[in-house]
Parts: C-alpha cells; structure tokens; sequence
C-alpha cells in the first residue's frame, strides 16, 4: 500500500508538470503572438491561476468532472486523480509560462533573424534555434518548480486521491500517531533529493556543448549535497548546482 | 510568378520606410545585376542597413517595391491590392537572399559545421550527407576547415564571421548581403573576413556590401553607392567614387573617412 502511495505521488506530480510545461509553453507563444485575442486569453490565464489557491483549483476542478473514472485508450485514471492532475497541472502551466517566456527573451532577437535570413519558419527557428538555448535558462527554476510540485501534489488528498501524504493521514486518524508524519516527511525528502541529482544531471547535459570537461555521477551527487542539497541551490545557476563544475570559459 | 526585368538580381524601386515618425527610407532605387558588387557607404543614420534588411524582408516596407529575381519581396498583388505575403512565401524568398549580420549571429549551441548544415537539412531537405559534403567545402573554402567541429564560442570573431558566411551560402543564394560584416571584428582580423569577401566577390558572387571598409570597395566593388539620409546621392565606379566624386556630401563623407 506504502509503496502504491510512493508511485502516486511521483507519476502525479511528473504527469501534472509534463502538463503545466506544455500549457506554460503554449501560453507563452501566445502570449508574444502578434494577434491580441491571444495574448488577452494568456493573460487572463495567468491572472486566474496564479491570483487563486491551488486548493481552490483542485475542488473546483473536481467538483466540474463529472463520473468516477477518466479513460485515456488502454488504461482509465480514477475521477480524482485526473482532476488532481489536471488542477496541477493547469495551475503549474500559469507559472511556467512565466518562466519560458523569461527564457525565450533571453535569446538575442538576432537568432531569429538569423534564422528568418536563412529562409527557416517560425516554429522551426522556435523548435531548433531558441529553446534549445532557452532550455538553460529554462530548466533551473523549472527543477525548483519540479520540487515544488512533489510537494504540493499533496493537496489533492484533500479530494480524496490515496498518495504519500493521505497514507500518512489515514495511519494517523487510525492510529494518533503522529510518526507517519515524519516518515512521510523523509520521503518527501528522498524525493527531492533524487530530483536534484538527476536534475544536476540534466543542466551538466545543456551546459556541456559551451563547456567541455566531465564529471562523474558520484562527484555530481557529491556535490548535491555538499553545495547547498535540494532545493535552495538551484537558483544561483548557471554558477550554482555545483559551480564548481560550470566555470564559464 | 512574375518575370522581371531581364537579368536583374535586384530591382528595388522607390522603396520607403518608416520608424514611427522617422522617416529612414525616401524612395531608394538600386538595380543589381548578375554577378555584381555593390558596396554602399554613408554616414551612420543614412538608412544603408535598414535597405538591406529591406531587401530580405527583414524590415517591412512603407512604400516602394523590391524583386529580387523578378519575385517580389514581401509583398503580392491581391484584388489589385499589395497585401503582405504568408510567411511561408516569404521564407521560401529569403532562400533566395543570403545575410551576413554585423554581429554574426550564429547559433551559438550548434557547432560551425551544424550552423552550416541547419538550414540545407532544415529548408532544402538535403540529406544530412550531401548538407555535410556541401559544408565541409565551403567552410575549406573560407579557411575554416580544421574548425567544424567548435562552437561559436569558441572561435575568434574574425573566425566566426568566416562561419556565418559559408552558413549564408550553404542556402545557394542568388544574392549575397553583408551588414557591415567587419565592423564588429577587432582590426587584426577584418582583413580574413575581407579577404573572404574579396574572393567571393572576384569569383562572380551578386552581392550588396554596406561597409565602412573604403579600402575593399576599391578593390572589390564593381559600383559603390553613397547614401545619405534616405536616399541615393551619387553611385558610380570605384574610380569615379574615390577620384572625382561630384557631390558635397560624398566629398565631405570621403575626406572624413579616407
């Protein structure tokens, strides 16, 4: 059963982020579209979303699907949990689209000129030239959303989708023991700390086609924990997850 | 698709643009033809860039029209009316035109071989062996070919410049622009870039060079056209331009620079 909370929490929040990138991304080309009913509709998407609780969104969205299951082909999801990720997802969105956007402004306008000149169009220069290098400034706070979602994925137990925390609270309504609180607390930590392994893994991939030198998966995760652990040292990047590795040549 | 005049390159005809209020372009003509070198020179501010991002559309024009071999550029007749055209034609245009920018603008995540081969694979379709096999001799060509395999990064901006041209012919184009392509090189190393140009220019290349460069409009141009704000003032050979020009501006341009 344990186990069967552990899995939730992790395919929930991957599901809901996969969501929230490609909502926050078609958001954010809309919302540097030349055709204002667009940006309006990206903007009044952002203003709800992120001007609402997220616990406001997971009832409301819960409370709108109808039925006790959602099919997708071969396999159904409970009502709950698709609602559940669906209002994390749709609630993530409002925040990455924020996120891409800043990474997209970051590419000088003369990539896409030089695309432009070069006779490409405008979804393949996007796909090719700009968030290939909007990818670096992209991913670290999206890691930090990432880790945000784990936790926060924790509020669907409220509409009644079992996951790490509703375990927990279902020993402790059972029992009044309030030691399920700290074993779910160290594994939400445990989560949080594999992301940032894997997530020093992926910004080393982006970083390595400017910078040459490799380093081994144990210096890397040597380095998750010694400069700065889960959450906090992400944000310092490109100098952080590790500067010690991304010296700027 | 129209046919224009025979065997122009360029035809840009009473072309205006405007910057808000500014107005940069006041009815610029200039007819290019085959195999031609036309280096444009002027003061900063005469509208010499802002033409040549006209003329691959980079800028919209107000007025005026551009073909570029006899396709009109940006624009198409509808119900007897110029309306802007899709952007997928106008990609399919810009094919035609090649672009060097003044500050390279490379993709800075490909290596110069993948700059290369981007838009060949990308927009032509050509197999990623013919693109490389293409690649491989033009980045010989302008003396790159031991560095296919760096990032722009990584390279020199004399260097780099050599990579954004060979990018820029990779596309086969009918005609070459170059954006003051030196100007944001250090001086010890304009003159790899110019030399480059020089010989495209020798081997029959159409191209319209904006520059400051006097010493390769001399020696490479085959026309050299003075801008001054928004308009043509004089054009004329080389010799014409630099011994006997007629014009107070281009005299008082020339003494400055020279």
């Amino acid at each position: 059963m344990f186990l069967q909370a552990l899995w939730a929490t992790v395919y929930i929040s991957i599901v809901a982020q996969v969501l929230g990138i490609i909502l926050g991304l078609i958001a954010a080309l809309m919302r540097m579209s030349s055709f204002r009913p667009l940006r309006f509709l990206s903007g009044a998407y952002v203003l709800v979303f992120r001007g609402t609780p997220v616990l406001v969104q997971i009832m409301f969205i819960w409370l709108i699907i109808p039925g006790r299951s959602v099919g997708f082909g071969a396999f159904t999801l409970k009502q709950e949990v698709f609602a559940g990720i669906l209002a994390l997802g749709v609630n993530e969105g409002a925040y990455m689209r924020e996120i891409i956007r800043a990474g997209i402004d970051s590419i000088d306008k003369g990539q896409m000129e030089a695309g432009k000149s070069l006779g490409m169009r405008y979804g393949a220069i996007m796909r090719r030239i700009v968030l290939p290098q909007a990818a670096r400034v992209i991913v670290p706070p999206l890691g930090n959303e990432f880790n945000n979602m784990m936790k926060t994925s924790s509020l669907v137990y409220i509409i009644g989708v079992y996951e790490l925390f509703s375990d927990a609270e279902q020993v402790f309504s059972s029992s009044g023991n309030v030691a399920p609180f700290i074993a779910v607390a160290f594994w939400y930590l445990v989560l949080t700390s594999i992301w940032s392994i894997v997530q020093a893994v992926i910004e080393r991939r982006l970083a390595v086609s400017e910078h040459g030198d490799e380093l081994s998966l144990r210096e890397r995760a040597v380095a998750v924990w010694t400069e700065g652990g889960g959450v906090a040292r992400l944000g310092d990047w490109p100098f952080g997850a590790g500067g010690r590795w991304r010296g700027r040549s | 698709m129209m046919s224009g005049p025979e065997g122009l390159v360029l035809r840009a005809t009473e072309v205006h643009k405007h910057f808000g209020r500014l107005h940069i372009l006041k009815g610029v003509s200039l007819d290019v033809r085959p195999r031609e070198t036309v280096c444009i020179i002027g003061t900063s501010g005469s509208g010499k860039t802002t033409f040549l991002r006209c003329i691959n559309h980079l800028e919209k024009i107000d007025g005026g029209s551009i073909e570029v071999n006899g396709h009109p550029i940006g624009y198409r007749m509808k119900n007897g009316r110029l309306v802007e055209d899709s952007e997928r034609n106008i990609a399919r245009q810009r094919t035609e035109i090649g672009f060097v920018f003044q500050r390279f603008n490379l993709f800075p995540h490909k290596t110069a071989l993948q700059n290369v081969v981007e838009a060949p694979i990308q927009v032509r379709g050509l197999s990623k062996q013919e693109a490389t096999n293409d690649a491989e001799k033009l980045l010989a060509r302008v003396g790159l070919a031991d560095k296919k395999d760096t990032y722009p990064g990584k390279l020199s901006g004399g260097q780099q410049q050599r990579v954004a041209i060979a990018r820029a012919l990779a596309m086969k184009p009918a005609l070459m622009l170059f954006d003051e392509p030196t100007s944001a090189l250090d001086p010890e190393v304009t003159g790899e870039v110019l030399d480059v140009m020089e010989e495209l220019a020798h081997e029959g290349t159409t191209m319209i060079v904006v520059t400051h460069e006097m010493g390769f409009a001399k020696r490479a141009a085959d026309r050299v056209v003075m801008m001054d704000e928004g308009v043509i003032i004089e054009e004329g050979s080389p010799e014409h331009f630099f011994e006997s020009p007629t014009h107070e501006r281009t005299k008082a341009f020339l003494s400055k620079i020279l």
